[in-house]
């Protein structure tokens, strides 16, 4: 089986009405022979006193409350809440770099938690709330205070890393809305920025926690 | 990742129901920070996953006479809200706080933790845990070994423990219990913790169809502990050598003492040799240091890792004089 399966091919096109290389891609579907060549069972039945359902390890129905919106999805198992974001639901605004739960580019906030996208199954995060960098941005055309406050801060510079640390900005003054400079810090410890914009991030993230308390940014 | 049968058991019976009888057939999942991983670089490639996140026997922390009873999946965040923890087991809030990322501590469960595998960058590259190419030529020896074990590596496994949370149970005096659809049986936290000989053989107490299900913690009762860690980077990546210790005192001298370090060794390492060096003298600069050599001395560092030695002393010392109140 080669790596590249993990993106799972074996899907319908969710939520997006448009045409978009990934829908194409998705359209003339890439596989579904990785799917077909499995076994049906791949252990022996489970034993009579256990009441719970095996599911996969083809598509079975996942639904995921995202922004607000619950999407219904048909994906395996398998497909991590990063790819179901990605490639199943367009919203690519989580980015994929290390894929092993040690960059932090994915994060996104699940039940109140930031979480790594990478890290968790998609079929893990049914009935739970997900945010995502989309939704930030599109609260009645007015940014959350936020993304605005690294936009001010220049709190970027080749932006890979950045809706990765603004979820975890944004979960960590959930949590902590009035944090000092060493709290922060701590705070964003599950993000890493090769670019080096750490001292912007920083500030950023002090200004939104102002800003979020309903002060007046410096 | 290979494509795997997947099931949320709402119970632990369930959940034995589903396990397979050899490693390999069905994976737990708890968090999913480690097991994500290792199936992504085809490590684990189980048949089944086995998701422990419905489970409500294994959720919570609860106070009893004999102890903090910490369920399997409790969280590492759970684990430093808790107010007992950090009113009576700084070592434990220090280790799990050395998870400096905020996003592995709301997913990571103190059970997943101790079940994590090593970081040993051959077994991640699919060489083994015992590092071997093909013609069982061992790798690290002449490889790249830096982070790899300085002590306990006189036979085949050289790489270390992974789990922070392992010496602070240990030097606390954990107790685990480990359940299957046969009952349940209970391990001490210092013996879970096992060193390979051949390849097939796993790094912890644990067969294919257990599922560890609660971590007892005894009454800290005036026990003194502590956590020190060296680390190359403040954020996201495990610890170069850690110290967890407890102790206990009568007047101003050390009546008993636990020395547990941690990333040095296949295994947490307990050491006899430092509580020796402790026990009747008072606690101080100059007994925290013959203690730490004392843990060192049998150490057999590999051709790139000497360094560890000197990191694995400042930790001896630094986390006997945090447990001391004196540093
Ligand atoms: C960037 C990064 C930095 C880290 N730094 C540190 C650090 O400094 N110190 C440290 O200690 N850890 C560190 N970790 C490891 C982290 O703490 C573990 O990945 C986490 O605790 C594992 O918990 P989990 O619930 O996600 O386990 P999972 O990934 O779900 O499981 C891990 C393994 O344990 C098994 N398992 C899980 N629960 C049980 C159970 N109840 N019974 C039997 N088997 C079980 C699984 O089958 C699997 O093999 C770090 C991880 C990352 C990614």
């Amino acid at each position: 089986m080669s790596k590249i399966d993990s993106e799972d091919h074996g899907k319908k096109h969710p939520g997006k009405k448009g045409f978009s290389r990934r829908s194409f891609l998705q359209g003339i579907g890439i596989s579904g022979g990785a799917v077909a060549s499995l076994p049906k069972g791949l252990l022996a039945e489970p034993q009579a006193e256990s009441g719970a359902r095996v599911m996969g390890p083809g598509p079975v129905p996942v639904s995921l409350r995202i922004n607000g919106k619950v999407h219904n999805l048909n994906i395996e198992p398998r497909v991590t809440l990063l790819d179901a974001l990605r490639n199943h639901l367009d919203l690519t605004g989580a980015k994929k770099v290390c894929d092993r739960s040690v960059c932090g580019t994915c994060t996104v906030i699940v039940a109140g938690h930031p979480v790594y996208a990478c890290g968790l199954l998609a079929i893990e995060a049914q009935g739970k709330d997900i945010q995502t960098i989309e939704g930030l941005l599109s609260t009645h055309g007015k940014a959350h205070p936020v993304p605005t406050a690294f936009v001010e801060n220049d709190a970027q510079q080749c932006g890979f890393c950045t809706p990765g640390f603004v979820m975890a900005v944004k979960a960590f003054l959930d949590k902590h809305p009035n944090p000092t400079m060493e709290q922060v810090k701590q705070g964003l410890g599950g993000n890493l920025c090769r670019c080096g914009t750490y001292i912007g991030v920083r500030q950023a993230a002090l200004d939104a926690a102002r800003e979020m308390r309903g002060g007046k940014r410096a | 990742m290979q494509a795997f049968e997947y099931a949320k058991p709402a119970t632990l019976k369930e959940a034995f129901g589903l396990l397979g009888a050899q490693w390999g057939e069905a994976d737990l999942l708890a968090g999913g920070t480690d097991l994500l991983s290792l199936m992504k670089d085809y490590i684990h490639k189980p048949k089944r996953v086995v998701s422990l996140t419905g489970v409500k026997e294994l959720k919570g922390i609860k106070s009893s006479s004999d102890g903090l009873h910490i369920g399997a999946m409790v969280t590492l965040e759970e684990l430093l809200g808790n107010a007992q923890v950090r009113k009576e087991y700084l070592s434990l809030v220090q280790a799990a706080r050395g998870v400096t990322s905020p996003q592995i501590r709301a997913m990571g469960t103190v059970g997943g933790d101790l079940c994590q595998r090593p970081r040993c960058w051959y077994f991640r590259n699919g060489f083994g845990l015992l590092a071997r190419e093909g013609d069982g030529k061992e790798l690290v020896p002449n490889g790249e070994n830096r982070y790899h074990a300085i002590l306990g590596n006189s036979g085949p496994a050289k790489f270390v423990s992974a789990s922070s949370l392992g010496p602070a149970l240990i030097a606390l005096g954990a107790k685990l219990t480990i359940a299957s659809g046969s009952g349940n049986r209970n391990v001490d936290a210092d013996k879970f913790f096992l060193t390979p000989n051949d390849p097939a053989s796993r790094e912890v107490d644990l067969k294919p169809n257990e599922i560890l299900t609660e971590i007892v913690v005894p009454p800290a009762a005036g026990t003194k502990n502590a956590t020190y860690e060296v680390r190359q980077k403040e954020a996201l990546d495990w610890p170069l050598a850690t110290a967890s210790v407890a102790l206990k005192t009568s007047g101003s001298t050390v009546s008993s003492a636990k020395v547990v370090l941690g990333h040095v060794a296949p295994t947490p390492w307990n050491s006899a040799e430092a509580a020796q060096a402790l026990v009747g003298k008072p606690l101080n600069e100059s007994t925290a240091k013959a203690a730490a050599e004392a843990a060192l001395a049998g150490a057999t560092p590999l051709s790139q890792n000497r360094y560890k030695i000197q990191l694995a002393k400042v930790a001896v010392k630094r986390a006997l004089l945090a447990a001391a109140g004196k540093a």
